[in-house]
């Protein structure tokens, strides 16, 4: 039985770009920015970094394929570069990649950096494009918000719950990224909303309205990993360190067999279940400090809760409306403002998660910082669509915790 | 031998437009439109066209049946493929396999009836054909001809009929005359007809061309025009059909309603629909006359037999004519027949290329909705695929092919999309469930603007354009699903 990577690894140094509209940067100005934090905050030379991860979902819109755009836009002194993508997930996939190269001894130091420049469609919302030669001939017309959108007629169906009473549950999610969103600087969007606002904002795709939507941004993060040995021979203390690392991805069932009633996400319960058991914890509800979840739409976000099993099955409504996800609530949910205010480069996306679990976890999250101090924090990405998907969880936390 | 018509079904698209919309858009150009400006025609969704419809029209006659049949005829002057055969379309959406002789047949208003017709001729030799006619013509605006035409298909099944046999109409005669009369044409690469004036084409036209060649059939047939019950004629135009009746000798009572005033003439394929609308009120023994008119006259004339009661087609002319939604929304008609030059936005941009390699590899899956049953668990699932989806299964290579389109399955989610590009926002699509086993997240069809979709209810399938590839003016054809409850009209 493998023994998993918990503090096996350790942040040494992590980085991140404002996300947002940066009409006049390209991929490569962002992906520095990211990197110069980043390696600055590990009090490393560039060239002690052995091996890099890179991560880009919709590489046409920007940087091209392959590793080379992260080794030419930094420089990499020609070591391995690995480029990966694995939808909305992909920033976590760089994550882990550098974290198992440290973990089986390949690299003392590695580098992971995830950008995504989408800014440059010339329409709002992800691109649209070809999903495969075979696929395009059978798959539905679906853009993300129509299927992620579908979770809510499902969730209703399965629980019991009324629309109203849902839209409003969504709303509350939505008005709590963007109450945490206002506190963060380098967020896409820093304004605050209220419930009536998202209630009655123009429908994307029945029932989620313009503020049940992600934004979709440009922006870059990166994270450099060694041992906490070598960390803390590099001076570092109070190690923040890697407790888990799951990705589950769907094999067809939910969108082919029967057995899967569309209102929850089977890989999220798979992946999750496994992290807990990798961190070592046995009950999330009390155990983890904070969570930063997928919440590319408000009904996302309120599914996960339940799939996450910190709320009970068919209680993410009640523990929402309760406060319970809110910055000051006993886990709070995005405090950095999420996907829907942080914004959403889906390559640097995980890894944006993951800066937010650092900062706070050494006390550096300024206006939002939480108060008491985080042990355990998880991140959650899904990519694909309900029906197919793939999810990755990685839990850090303080060294020993 | 004797031939005769062993099954038959109609299809009429679910949108009527109302024809006080289109005079009134266009009066200000043409005041004399608002004479036209009665009832209302039936009109195509963007996702339908003549293949579309000649396979719903050819389901509603096969009713799940389909067995023995040796050719697949498609009648249209609107085919979407001038070169790639559209019965050979047809044939694969309905799985009727490679062993037909099919055929387009095209190029005059007469197409539909010298199908019928042709094929009859053929049947005396054993075969079995299923003779289909769909029309979706193409009009411009403000022309009289967008007021009166419909769209709309119909579908038959014609064969040998034994003394004491099944079918319920038996061919009794049969004339065709030809001749280059021009009351309209349509030249290479022209998108609309040209036409010529109405009153020449009445008078040296229909009532003269047409009573000829109906009085050989009867002649042929041995029947007196007086013992005529039922007179299809499918033209617009007010009153020729009584003056066509009086001249010939039939009943004046003989001539039946054109659906001139709820469908609009569909084309080629009216006489074929009014025939399919005339057998489901035709009684045992009754003398039914079709004519068909184009650059000459078709005419066949049937009596049904006392089969007829037993066989009906699943839904017919008649079902579908009562499934239907009243439209006034004549810009989003010529947006959607680009009549107009709308704004489709950037998202409409996404090439839609069609690898013909791919195409043709999956073709059974993508034009038949063939699926696999493993024959390890016995699990339906949609795509057939090598190792089965039951995760208490996995048996590999174990499907056998199984078709989904003749079933009702239920929603289990949906939205309604106005993000993604579509030609007729929202796009509605979710996940289709088949209790007895199969899935799919697919795209709805013929939605109620703003109706409101429930978790369960019974969904059923019909066959579509999916995506438009303008810039090599392909098209894909899929299956989607659309609310059964919308049959009882709504």
């Amino acid at each position: 039985m493998a023994s998993g990577i918990r503090d096996k690894v350790a942040i040494l140094g992590m980085g991140c770009s404002k996300f947002g509209e940066h009409w006049n940067d390209n991929a490569e100005d962002l992906m520095l920015e990211a990197f110069t934090e980043a390696l600055t905050d590990a009090g490393i030379e560039k060239n002690q970094i052995e091996a890099a991860w890179f991560s880009t979902a919709i590489e046409e819109q920007h940087v091209g394929k392959s590793g080379i755009p992260l080794a030419m836009a930094l420089r990499l002194p020609y070591i391995p570069v690995t480029r990966v993508e694995n939808y909305c997930a992909s920033g976590t996939e760089a994550f882990r990649g550098a974290v198992y190269a440290v973990a089986s001894g390949a690299a003392d130091i590695a580098l992971a950096l995830g950008v995504e420049k989408l800014k440059d469609t010339g329409y709002g919302g992800l691109p649209q494009r070809s999903r495969g030669a075979v696929n395009d001939l059978y798959w539905s017309n679906a853009s993300a918000p129509g299927s992620f959108a579908q979770l809510a007629s499902a969730y209703q169906s399965k629980h019991g719950v009324n629309r109203d009473d849902l839209k409003r549950a969504m709303a509350h999610v939505s008005v709590k990224s963007h109450d945490n969103g206002a506190k963060n600087p380098k967020a896409h969007l820093q304004k605050p909303i209220d419930e009536e606002r998202v209630m009655n904002a123009p429908m994307i795709a029945e029932p989620l309205g313009l503020f049940d939507c992600c934004g979709v941004s440009d922006g870059s993060a990166c994270a450099i990993v060694t041992t906490p040995e070598i960390a803390k021979s590099l001076g570092k203390k109070d190690l923040i360190t890697v407790k888990a690392l799951q990705l589950s991805v769907s094999n067809g069932t939910e969108v082919q067999h029967n057995s899967w009633d569309g209102s929850y996400f089977m890989t999220t319960r798979v992946a999750s279940k496994k992290a807990y058991e990798e961190a070592g914890i046995k009950n999330p509800r009390s155990d983890v400090s904070l969570i930063e979840v997928h919440d590319c739409f408000s009904v996302t976000e309120l599914v996960t809760m339940e799939d996450l099993y910190i709320s009970p099955e068919g209680g993410a409504v009640t523990d929402i409306m309760d406060g319970f996800y809110d910055a000051d609530g006993q886990i709070p949910c995005q405090i950095d403002g999420g996907l829907k205010c942080f914004g959403h480069p889906i390559g640097a996306s995980g890894m944006r998660m993951i800066y937010e679990m650092y900062l706070q976890m050494q006390g550096r999250a300024g206006a939002r910082q939480r108060a008491d101090n985080p042990t355990f924090g998880l991140t959650h990405n899904l990519g694909g669509f309900p029906h197919q998907n793939v999810c990755s969880i990685t839990i850090v936390g303080q060294e020993g915790a | 031998m004797s031939v005769g018509i062993h099954a038959y079904g109609g299809y009429v698209p679910k949108t009527r437009l109302q024809r006080a919309a289109i005079a009134a858009a266009n009066a200000w150009f043409n005041p004399a439109l608002k004479g036209l400006g009665r009832g209302e025609r039936a009109i195509a969704n963007w996702d339908e066209d003549a293949v579309t419809m000649a396979v719903e029209a050819a389901r509603d006659c096969l009713n799940g049946g389909g067995g023995g049949l040796t050719g697949v005829y498609l009648a249209s002057t609107s085919l979407p493929f001038q070169d790639r055969q559209n019965a050979g379309i047809v044939a694969e959406a309905l799985n009727l396999g490679t062993a037909l002789q099919t055929m387009d047949v095209a190029g005059s208003q007469r197409a539909g009836t010298s199908a019928l017709a042709t094929a009859l001729k053929v049947a005396a030799g054993g075969d079995r054909i299923l003779v289909t006619a769909a029309e979706k013509r193409r009009t411009k605006a403000a022309s009289p001809l967008e007021l009166t035409t419909g769209d709309a298909g119909a579908a038959f099944v014609v064969g040998p009929m034994a003394d004491d046999g099944d079918g319920i109409a038996r061919l009794r005669g049969q004339a065709t005359q030809s001749t280059d009369f021009i009351d309209h044409y349509r030249g290479q690469d022209e998108a609309y007809d040209y036409t010529w004036e109405e009153r020449w084409i009445r008078d040296e036209g229909y009532l003269k061309i047409i009573p000829a060649a109906t009085a050989e059939a009867l002649d042929a047939a041995g029947i007196e025009a007086g013992a005529v019950t039922h007179f299809c004629f499918p033209a617009a135009m007010a009153r020729v059909g009584g003056m066509l009746a009086k001249k010939i000798g039939m009943p004046a009572e003989s001539v039946r309603d054109n659906l001139q005033g709820t469908l609009g003439e569909a084309g080629c394929a009216h006489p074929l629909v009014m025939l399919a609308h005339c057998l489901e009120d035709a009684k045992p023994g009754e003398i039914i006359v079709v004519v068909g008119f184009g650059q000459g006259c078709d005419a066949l004339v049937f009596e049904a037999t006392d089969a007829i009661a037993g066989a009906r087609p699943e839904h017919g002319v008649t079902g579908y004519m009562a499934r239907k939604r009243a439209d006034d929304n004549y810009a989003r008609f010529l947006a959607i027949n680009d009549l107009m030059v709308i704004e489709q936005g950037l998202r409409s941009e996404v090439d839609k290329q069609t690898g013909l390699t791919t195409h043709f590899r999956n073709k059974q899956m993508i034009l038949g909705l063939i699926g696999g049953e493993c024959t390890a668990c016995g699990t339906l699932q949609f795509p057939k695929s090598n190792i089965c989806v039951n995760p208490n299964c996995n048996a590999v290579d174990s499907q056998d092919d199984h078709p989904f389109s003749s079933k009702v399955g239920k929603l289990n989610s949906y939205t309604a999309d106005r993000l993604t590009y579509s030609m007729d926002p929202p796009a509605y699509y979710g996940m289709i469930q088949f209790d007895e086993g199969g899935r799919g997240m697919l795209d709805f069809t013929d939605v109620e603007p703003g109706r409101d979709l429930q978790v369960g209810e019974p969904m059923r399938m019909m066959f579509r354009v999916k995506d438009y590839d303008t810039k090599r003016g392909f098209r894909r054809y899929f299956w989607k699903a659309t609310p059964v409850n919308a049959m009882e009209g709504e």
